[in-house]
């Protein structure tokens, strides 16, 4: 008797509860490079990003409680898988956000596929992520290699740069730029001369630029990115191919490659990116309250896409009355619902998990040009959302062709 | 392949040098890309000459030896920042300052050591490079800070072959310089016969009246300062971040372990060699010219384990 009295009461507490809003539990964990060469563009910076979302989205939402935890993937591809599933199968994490290099990232999006849990790609570009590698459980936002092909590479054959030679660095991410820049200069009429690759975390690329000066290509394209790029330009600066008449194309630069280089060495430098912190007042707001947890830093478009990620994850968490447990439903829930956040505005995931939003070209300022410490770029051209990403047809996402 | 190839030709006459081709790659390149492989070389031998020192005379493989390169390279930045002071002041300052906090770490730590199992020191030295390395990604980020070719080595030559940046001469000149004279103060002076005697038999050398400890203080803070030198003059080239010394250590161990973990010569004609090596290996098969060195070690492991000029023992 006393026991259906109780088992009553709990019933009757428990109906109550659908009266309020829903109590929704979620825990996200951010998996990123922490100690190497991709911490700066990543690393603690995503952590402090994702806390800002976080809090910004409970003070409005006080049903929702988010547990957030953070991992260093070291580069390593297999120690990435291995701390997905730790995260995924024990830790009973939902989401996993950030994962700067590509090799990494690819794993990842393939544990997340088999656990049906949710993967957001905010830090890897490798294309391949909503290509035909794409999947239910990804998505892939602030940028990828075709896009940075696309903003970049056109932009400068357009300009002159027509013979190219490649500077890649030898894994997926390196591969992927590469192949997708490849393709954008033939398009728009230029013509690749060679190409050497390099292992990653190379200190050393004398013998590499020797060879691009030997291959007289008039564009000495960089396929890599952090430590590797921040190298590359500094040695080229050294070895005088900027004064023997060849430019260097920066395929991935982040606002931290530009304050490691210093302005004097990378003045000039043309770039695409999805986010730049002096852009307008919210992302200046924004970085004012990033920069109080990471002092004498600048944010990257890396930081700004794990915000507006966990952002709208957090959005499709509410919409679903906190049943998240099936990955594919909650990434179907955020692509059918519009994006919209201070620091990308209004955008739209596709069928093959891929973010759309505006790109733009940068070019960095001359050491002259710069008013304040990380005054870095000013704005060539403005590229469109629906022209900056590859077209959906042409992925070979088999989400898309089925 | 044309045979013909003209040596001595006046300087006017050096554009229509006739090339030849070795194994499908331009002449001119290949040397090009040898004398960079020196280059990388002497940064090698630097490294190593400061391990092989302290690994000869203490007996301890001092793995913070890449923090300590590391370290060289920021205090050069710090003091550029803090006093406006240049590359050539800090060429001395920077290994000067280094070496004293090797002295401390020699005093504090390494002393209790030295009758122990190699294995200590490694895993003590190990940790302290993990702790400076960490102390200064908090601080400093992981990206890298910018340091610049000093004013008066920038620029550089057109040898014909390839493009020689004056710095990079400078870092060939500087090297052999500093490892000449190490290799000359140990082996042919009365001071390094003070020491490699202090390393035989301590004992017998102190009875003579001399303080061995301090010695042994000071020539770790010396091979400490040889690191930070080498840092110092990697600062304008290479990217200034905590994990720079990371990086590197793993191939100057390779490099002191071919050559003989004991041999001040060794180390030295090991590390040019294997930088020419790696360089080649650059040109034919770049995609494994970071694991041909440990391939090589391998092999040379295999054949003579003590090293192509070590001792026994």
């Amino acid at each position: 008797m006393k026991k259906t009295l109780g088992l009553a009461a709990l019933a009757a507490i428990l109906a109550c509860g659908g009266a309020n809003a829903q109590q929704v539990n979620v825990k996200i964990g951010v998996l990123t490079d922490m100690s190497s060469l991709y911490a700066d563009i990543g690393g603690p910076g995503s952590v402090a990003a994702a806390k800002m979302a976080i809090a910004d989205f409970t003070k409005d939402h006080p049903n929702v409680k988010v547990e957030l935890i953070n991992g260093d993937h070291q580069n390593k591809p297999d120690i990435g898988s291995q701390i997905a599933n730790q995260w995924f199968d024990v830790d009973k994490v939902d989401l996993i956000i950030d994962t700067p290099n590509s090799g990494v990232a690819l794993a990842v999006s393939q544990v997340a596929s088999q656990k049906n849990k949710i993967f957001i790609v905010s830090g890897a570009a490798a294309s391949d992520l909503t290509g035909p590698k794409c999947n239910a459980n990804t998505i892939h936002w602030t940028y990828d290699t075709w896009m940075l092909a696309n903003g970049t590479g056109t932009a400068i054959v357009k300009t002159g740069g027509d013979t190219w030679f490649f500077l890649t660095s030898d894994y997926a991410f390196g591969h992927a730029l590469e192949r997708d820049t490849m393709a954008a200069v033939e398009k728009a009429g230029g013509k690749v001369v060679g190409k050497v690759r390099h292992p990653l975390n190379t200190n050393d690329f004398s013998s590499f630029l020797l060879q691009a000066q030997s291959s007289k290509a008039k564009v000495i394209g960089l396929a890599n990115a952090g430590g590797d790029t921040i190298n590359s330009i500094k040695q080229a600066a050294e070895f005088g191919i900027v004064k023997g008449g060849q430019s260097l194309a920066g395929l991935l630069v982040f606002a931290s490659d530009v304050a490691a280089l210093g302005l004097p060495t990378a003045q000039g430098l043309v770039l695409t990116e999805t986010w730049y912190w002096d852009m307008n007042d919210v992302n200046r707001a924004w970085t004012k309250r990033w920069q109080q947890e990471r002092q004498g830093k600048f944010p990257t478009m890396i930081h700004a896409g794990v915000y507006a990620g966990i952002t709208h994850y957090l959005k499709a968490a509410v919409a679903l009355k906190g049943n998240v447990s099936d990955g594919k439903a909650v990434v179907a829930q955020m692509k059918s619902m519009p994006t919209d956040d201070p620091l990308f505005g209004k955008g739209t995931i596709r069928a093959d998990g891929r973010k759309v939003h505006p790109a733009y070209l940068f070019e960095v300022k001359k050491p002259e040009e710069s008013k304040y410490p990380g005054d870095f770029y000013k704005v060539r051209a403005t590229i469109p959302a629906d022209e900056a990403f590859r077209p959906l047809k042409e992925g070979n996402c088999p989400l898309v062709t089925g | 392949m044309a045979h013909d190839f003209v040596l001595a030709v006046p300087g006017h006459e050096r554009n229509r040098l006739v090339m030849f081709e070795i194994f499908g790659i331009p002449s001119q390149a290949l040397f090009g890309q040898l004398l960079i492989g020196l280059i990388n070389g002497s940064f090698y031998a630097l490294l190593s000459l400061g391990l092989a020192v302290i690994f000869g005379m203490l007996n301890i493989i001092n793995f913070s030896h890449g923090a300590q390169y590391m370290m060289g390279a920021f205090a050069a930045y710090l003091i550029l920042q803090h006093s406006g002071l240049g590359y050539w002041p800090a060429l001395i300052i920077a290994p000067i300052l280094v070496g004293i906090t090797g002295i401390i770490i020699e005093r504090l730590f390494l002393q209790w050591l030295y009758k122990l199992d190699h294995l200590y020191g490694l895993l003590l030295t190990f940790g302290l490079a993990l702790i400076f390395e960490g102390v200064a990604r908090n601080y400093f980020g992981s990206a890298g800070l910018p340091y610049t070719v000093p004013e008066s080595l920038q620029g550089g030559r057109n040898l014909g072959f390839m493009f020689l940046p004056n710095y990079r001469a400078w870092v060939i000149v500087a090297s052999l310089g500093v490892c000449f004279g190490t290799w000359f103060v140990i082996e042919r002076t009365r001071l390094g016969a003070y020491l490699r005697a202090a390393t035989e038999n301590p004992t017998l050398v102190r009875a003579f009246g001399i303080n061995v400890p301090r010695m042994i203080t000071l020539t770790y803070g010396f091979g400490v300062a040889l690191a930070a030198f080498a840092g110092v003059m990697a600062a304008p080239i290479y990217n200034v971040s905590p994990q720079m010394g990371s990086e590197l250590i793993i191939v100057v161990f390779a490099v002191v372990v071919i050559g003989g973990m004991g041999s001040i010569l060794g180390a030295i004609i090991t590390g040019f060699g294997l930088g020419v090596i790696e360089g080649l290996t650059k040109v034919f098969f770049p995609e494994a010219s970071n694991t041909v060195i440990f391939v090589i070690m391998a092999i040379v492991l295999l054949v003579r384990p003590a090293g192509l000029f070590g001792r026994r023992g």
